[in-house]
């Protein structure tokens, strides 16, 4: 028998079905970094009927907003959340893909002025089309392999 | 109201509000040419900015506000690189527009204009980013075509540096609102960017030779010799992109030559005479369009 090899959570938020290899990428969405105080626990490349391989995030002690956790379907668009209290599945969903994003995608275009000195925060429209696909707010330049721009 | 805060790029506009702009421009011809006076931006001010050397969209935004009655005050590219060292973008554009109503930017990274509207109080005209946008532009070609030719059923060709002219981009992007066969022609190094050509239909690559005697409208632009590795490939390439009276033997007598100026030599001067010629009245129309655009930015405040 199948058995995860992390341990459950008291309370938290976990993020399943994240496309295996994502995982770190979900952590740098949710701003989740060495110096943050949440306790982290991660699994990679963990056997899935319906994925083949999938990553999951644990974050102990933490319930992460929507708006917050639909950021990651930028690049793990079959995640699913589930909110957990004393234990038990407090909510269950599905990320929802955000049609605009602020701050979390860097332009390709390096004459793009989003990636010039100036106090701005990169913006780009988000779509589905058989991938993700961004677009900058500023420089109309389109992001096919956003993983490699976060 | 006006139809539009800003004029960022021609896709915030639909097809009626470029024809609003265009029917508007029609009416500011005889002002334009000085015909007649009229006050209707008078006390209005209107800052160029230009953080790179243009003289053509300056002087004629220059020229389209002082014959509206209206004052304008300059920033030129020298200027902003001295005076306006370590400023960035956005602090320069807070302090311009306490000072002017309006205010037309020239900038060479994409996107500065549409981060330009965010931070300022007053309409922002875009008069060039980068490689990206140049609407004011695009609205004054469509006007060219709609006065000397028609903007409905035509057959367009593009012809020169499609990759790298913001021109090519933008209205090849408005031309898509209109029913027209587009041919695009140009060395192969210099082919419009596949982003461009997206959802665009009635496109087609071709050579001049095949298309020549067969098109409404020739927009030719200017192959620039440092997008070569060296000078002799340049020749070569350039050599096979010239416009001259011989060519247009072949052509429909209803064709129209258009250029964004300022030309080197794709163009040959013994075009000049022919009644193909369209490049002067275009740059002419740059006033009339450049008028109608300031007048409906400022229209709020003026009516």
């Amino acid at each position: 028998m199948k058995q995860l090899t992390i341990s459950k959570i008291k309370e938290g938020t976990v993020i399943d079905h994240i496309n295996a290899g994502k995982a770190l990428l979900v952590l740098k969405i949710l701003g989740i970094h060495p110096d943050s105080t949440e306790t982290v626990s991660m699994a990679m490349n963990v056997p899935s009927k319906k994925m083949g391989k999938k990553d999951i995030v644990k974050v102990e002690g933490k319930f992460i907003n929507e708006e917050q956790l639909n950021k990651i379907a930028l690049i793990a668009p079959k995640a699913t959340i589930n909110l957990i209290k004393d234990y038990e599945i407090q909510k269950k969903f599905r990320v929802v893909l955000p049609e605009f994003i602020e701050g979390i995608i860097k332009c390709p275009n390096r004459n793009c002025i989003s990636n010039s000195n100036e106090p701005i925060i990169p913006k780009f429209h988000v779509w589905f089309d058989g991938e993700v696909i961004a677009k900058c707010h500023y420089c109309n330049k389109k992001v096919q392999e956003i993983s490699e721009y976060i | 109201m006006s139809r539009f805060r800003h004029l960022i790029s021609i896709d915030d506009l639909d097809k009626e509000d470029i024809l609003f702009i265009l029917k508007k421009a029609k009416g500011f011809e005889n002002i334009a040419k000085g015909e007649m006076n009229s006050k209707v931006l008078e006390g209005k001010i209107l800052a160029n900015l230009f953080f790179e050397p243009s003289t053509r969209t300056r002087m004629s935004f220059e020229v389209a506000m002082k014959r509206l009655g209206g004052d304008v005050i300059n920033m030129t590219a020298q200027e902003a690189s001295s005076v306006a060292k370590g400023e960035t973008l956005a602090d320069t554009i807070k302090v311009v527009s306490k000072y002017a109503d309006v205010i037309v930017l020239r900038h060479p990274l994409e996107g500065a204009a549409r981060f330009a509207a965010e931070n300022s109080e007053v309409p922002i005209i875009n008069g060039g980013d980068g490689a990206g946008q140049h609407p004011t532009q695009t609205l004054l070609d469509l006007y060219t075509i709609m006065k000397e030719s028609s903007l409905d059923g035509i057959k367009i060709a593009l012809m020169g540096d499609l990759k790298y002219s913001r021109t090519v981009h933008s209205l090849i992007k408005a031309l898509t609102l209109f029913n027209t066969e587009i041919y695009l022609i140009s060395p192969e190094t210099l082919r419009l960017p596949e982003e461009f050509l997206e959802g665009l239909r009635n496109v087609e690559i071709a050579g001049l030779d095949d298309v020549i005697d067969d098109i409404n409208v020739l927009y030719v632009t200017r192959i620039q010799k440092e997008r070569f590795p060296d000078e002799e490939e340049y020749r070569k390439v350039a050599g096979s992109y010239k416009i001259d009276a011989e060519l247009l033997k072949r052509a429909r007598e209803d064709l129209i030559i258009m250029h964004p100026l300022p030309r080197v030599d794709e163009i040959d001067v013994s075009v000049d005479k022919t009644s193909h010629a369209k490049y002067f009245e275009q740059a002419f129309y740059g006033v009339p369009v450049r008028m109608a655009i300031l007048s409906e930015v400022l229209s709020e405040v003026v009516l």
